[in-house]
């Protein structure tokens, strides 16, 4: 037996675990090699933010071909692979991996009081298995693209000569990443809380990323399968959606819609569970209705899987499926009903702090309260017949998920930025790059909202004339917003290159993870911390948790 | 388990949160007992069987739609399955479950040799099951019966006792080919996951106080003959 405990080996491979993250283990294969959640999250995070531009640029060259109608820079065989691309590289490249794995993966285990996630290989192995899904898609774009539609509805996907097969591929691996992730952060969540963080006492982003997690684990293999099915339908003529041989096409729609609607759940949670967290530091007081919000984000988890038909109204299903999706619907309303009224109350007598970060989650609040509503009038059954496949509902999936969950992102970046990277970002330019991200957003899918309602069908190539100064307008539109990221990027390359040295906790919060060094040590903590309050409990947390290592001139004064 | 003795001192927080060269070499860092860690693997492990079974669940609905819109023809078509060849996979499955759960049962009590024996019983009898599989798939492209274009069991020249199957059965052996084929994928990523496990104890890192990789790799061993219970009658015992 006393053989058994021999001097181990050193379990950090030779890193000092109290040196800054950034810096303990040298090398570019330090990196790649890294079992550690922080570094793991940062080189998503760079990943994720490429996947943005890339699927960014291919959505101002949407805009640009829908300037005039007919042609204006592209054929219209070459403008189905843009709009395809487009969706697909937003949705599974950067939307879904987004803030879970460049964000949970950075600070859930710092949250909780953990070292690192339960499973830091699985993590690492994630990781690749997201690149190499990535390296498919990239593939597949340029050996032909795909012009199906981010959706790959059969029978069109099925016959379609464009490269389906290593596209589908592509997104089928990268669906392993998003479970591996989901799985990690529910065994880290259980099993990894430091003594004292009871699941009351646990922050609403680490509620939001356990619900997000569940719907990871249990929607995304539906998708793996339904892919699968797709591919051999392409490679061996499987006939199961295949309507000559006695399959059916919409059966793929159903498989492919009962992932795809959880799967926007993936993208929402976490955008709100960030939004909690930044509304609570930046009012300065704990979030109003606490319960009630961590079981919203479950409430969606669970109404999310059982709503998928409402993107099939027209689709020939019976109606009296129409009927019972419709219903459900509305009541998935409900759970984020219950949030916007909490994030408001939470205002109300707060200690208002205007910071971007807060700017993002106002912006949040409003933009995603219209992309909800806008989902209701999508839910009623004699209303969606007319906007079904029209604008409308272009309009309405980006309120939410860039008015929102873009918005929350980008929140959750500036806010963490200073843990992140130890650096302090330009506040005043910071602003104008918001300002510019908000008023373009708005003036690219407010005439969206208008046109849809008056018929004007999505993914068309070309229009009637009428409808040619709202394609102008969503245009120009367009290249505000790009300035705006383009500001954005400049803001956060100056601070890399030349920001000032934060304090451990730049922003005065009482939430856990602004209790350690920003950056954090390579083991986040000296000692596995004891947690004795709230993460939003400002009247319990010390002085020195809120204000260590602030320059006078920086303090804020708060009552 | 074994005594508290300085292998448990990992707790305690010192530099770096714990005593270094105090705690057992398989004990990893942000874990405070072998326990603790042993109890998140089989969480991990279930959570990933969960989404196994959501994955398998999408060809089970697809095969519950087509059998009630064509009942007949899957029964006519699933008498071109060799029910004795499919019953020996089930009872080798079965099997090779029971000699997985020996295997953790051997080194749960550190017998290292028993752990190894019954790792390789399983593995055994996971490659009868692929070959039996390959003389039936072997059967099948013989016999044209296969998915979508490649279906030709409906010619003359395919008649099985002077009857042919409608065109229409293709759907059957889409489903067949698919259910078992995936099946058949997850039988290899088990044998993987075993082999996995019988090389760490080969390697002598497998005791009865860390005997994780042969727990949850039999668990997982456990998801796939399980997957095969529910084939074995759905595909082979229609009616």
């Amino acid at each position: 037996m006393a053989t058994e405990v021999e001097h181990a080996a050193d379990p950090h491979g030779g890193i000092d675990p109290n040196e800054n993250y950034l810096i303990a283990g040298k090398g570019i294969w330090s990196w790649l090699s890294t079992l550690d959640h922080k570094r793991i999250g940062v080189m998503y995070l760079i990943s994720v933010i490429l996947a943005f531009f890339l699927g960014g640029m291919f959505a101002l060259l949407i805009r640009l071909e829908l300037l005039t109608p007919g042609r204006t820079i592209m054929g219209a065989a070459t403008y189905n692979r843009v709009f395809t691309l487009h969706g697909a590289i937003m949705v599974f490249l950067f939307i879904i991996p987004s803030i879970p794995a460049a964000m949970g993966n950075f600070v859930l285990p710092i949250m909780v009081g953990a070292k690192d996630v339960a499973f830091p290989r699985l993590n690492l192995m994630s990781f690749y298995i997201y690149v190499i899904g990535a390296i498919f898609c990239l593939f597949s774009i340029v050996s032909g693209a795909v012009d199906t539609g981010w959706t790959f509805y059969t029978p069109y996907s099925t016959t379609s000569s464009s490269s389906v097969v290593s596209m589908t591929l592509g997104v089928f691996i990268l669906g392993f990443s998003s479970i591996l992730t989901g799985l990690n952060f529910i065994v880290t969540i259980h099993k990894l809380r430091a003594p004292g963080l009871h699941w009351r006492r646990l922050p609403l982003f680490v509620w939001g990323m356990y619900a997000t997690s569940v719907i990871q684990v249990l929607a995304t293999p539906v998708l793996a399968i339904t892919l699968a099915l797709l591919a051999m339908e392409k490679v061996l003529g499987l006939g199961i959606f295949d309507a000559s041989l006695g399959g059916d096409p919409v059966l793929f729609q159903h498989f492919f819609w009962f992932y795809s609607h959880p799967a926007v759940y993936i993208m929402i949670v976490p955008g709100m569970a960030i939004v909690s967290e930044l509304f609570a530091t930046f009012s300065r007081r704990a979030v109003f209705g606490y319960f009630a919000i961590a079981m919203s984000s479950l409430g969606l988890a669970l109404l999310g899987f059982l709503v998928w038909g409402h993107h099939m109204f027209t689709s020939g299903q019976s109606e009296f499926a129409t009927m019972v999706f419709s219903g459900l619907t509305m009541l998935v309303a409900i759970p984020s009903g219950v949030k916007v009224f909490n994030w408001t109350a939470t205002l109300y007598k707060g200690s208002i702090w205007l910071t971007t970060p807060m700017l993002y989650a106002l912006s949040f609040l409003v933009l995603f309260t219209i992309g909800g509503l806008t989902g209701l009038f999508l839910g009623t059954l004699s209303v969606d017949i007319h906007l079904h496949d029209t604008y409308f509902v272009v309009a309405h999936f980006h309120y939410v998920m860039m008015g929102g969950t873009v918005m929350g992102f980008l929140g959750g970046l500036l806010y963490w930025w200073p843990k992140i990277t130890g650096k302090l970002y330009n506040e005043p330019a910071a602003k104008v790059s918001w300002a510019f991200i908000f008023v373009g957003f708005n003036a690219v899918f407010i005439a969206q909202f208008i046109m849809g309602s008056r018929g004007m069908p999505r993914r068309y190539y070309d229009y009637v004339p009428e409808f040619r100064p709202y394609h102008a307008f969503s245009t120009y539109g367009s290249w505000v917003l790009a300035v705006g990221f383009f500001i954005l990027a400049g803001v956060l390359i100056q601070s890399l290159l030349k920001g000032a040295k934060s304090p451990p906790n730049p922003w005065g919060s009482a939430g856990f993870e602004w209790n350690t060094s920003s950056p954090p040590i390579f083991s986040n903590f000296a000692e596995t911390p004891v947690i004795t309050r709230g993460p939003y409990d400002y009247h319990e947390a010390t002085e020195e948790e809120l204000f260590d290592g602030f320059p006078e001139d920086f303090k804020k004064t708060v009552s | 388990m074994s005594s508290a003795t300085t292998t448990e001192a990992s707790h305690s927080p010192v530099e770096g949160g714990h005593g270094h060269g105090q705690h057992a070499p398989f004990l990893a860092h942000h874990f405070d007992t072998p326990a603790h860690q042993f109890d998140s693997a089989k969480l991990g492990m279930w959570i990933f069987i969960a989404t196994e079974i959501l994955m398998f669940g999408g060809l089970f609905v697809a095969y519950g739609l087509f059998r009630g819109q064509e009942t007949e023809m899957f029964h006519q078509a699933h008498e071109r399955l060799d029910k004795i060849m499919g019953a020996v996979n089930t009872v080798v499955l079965l099997f090779s479950s029971l000699t997985a759960a020996l295997a953790v049962r051997q080194s749960q009590v550190g017998d290292r040799k028993g752990t190894t024996r019954w790792l390789i019983v399983t593995l055994l009898c996971a490659c009868i099951f692929l070959v039996v599989k390959f003389f039936e798939y072997q059967h099948k492209f013989h016999d044209g019966l296969l998915p979508g274009h490649y279906f030709t069991a409906h010619l003359a020249q395919h008649a099985h006792h002077g009857h042919v199957l409608p065109y229409r059965a293709h759907m059957f052996f889409a489903l067949y080919f698919m259910m078992t084929g995936l099946h058949g994928v997850h039988v290899l990523i088990g044998m993987g996951v075993l082999s996995w496990a019988l090389k760490r104890n080969l390697d002598g890192k497998i005791s009865s106080r860390y005997f994780t990789p042969i727990e949850i790799g039999a668990l997982y061993w456990h998801l796939v003959d399980l997957v095969w219970i529910y084939l074995f009658p759905l595909l082979y015992l229609v009616g």
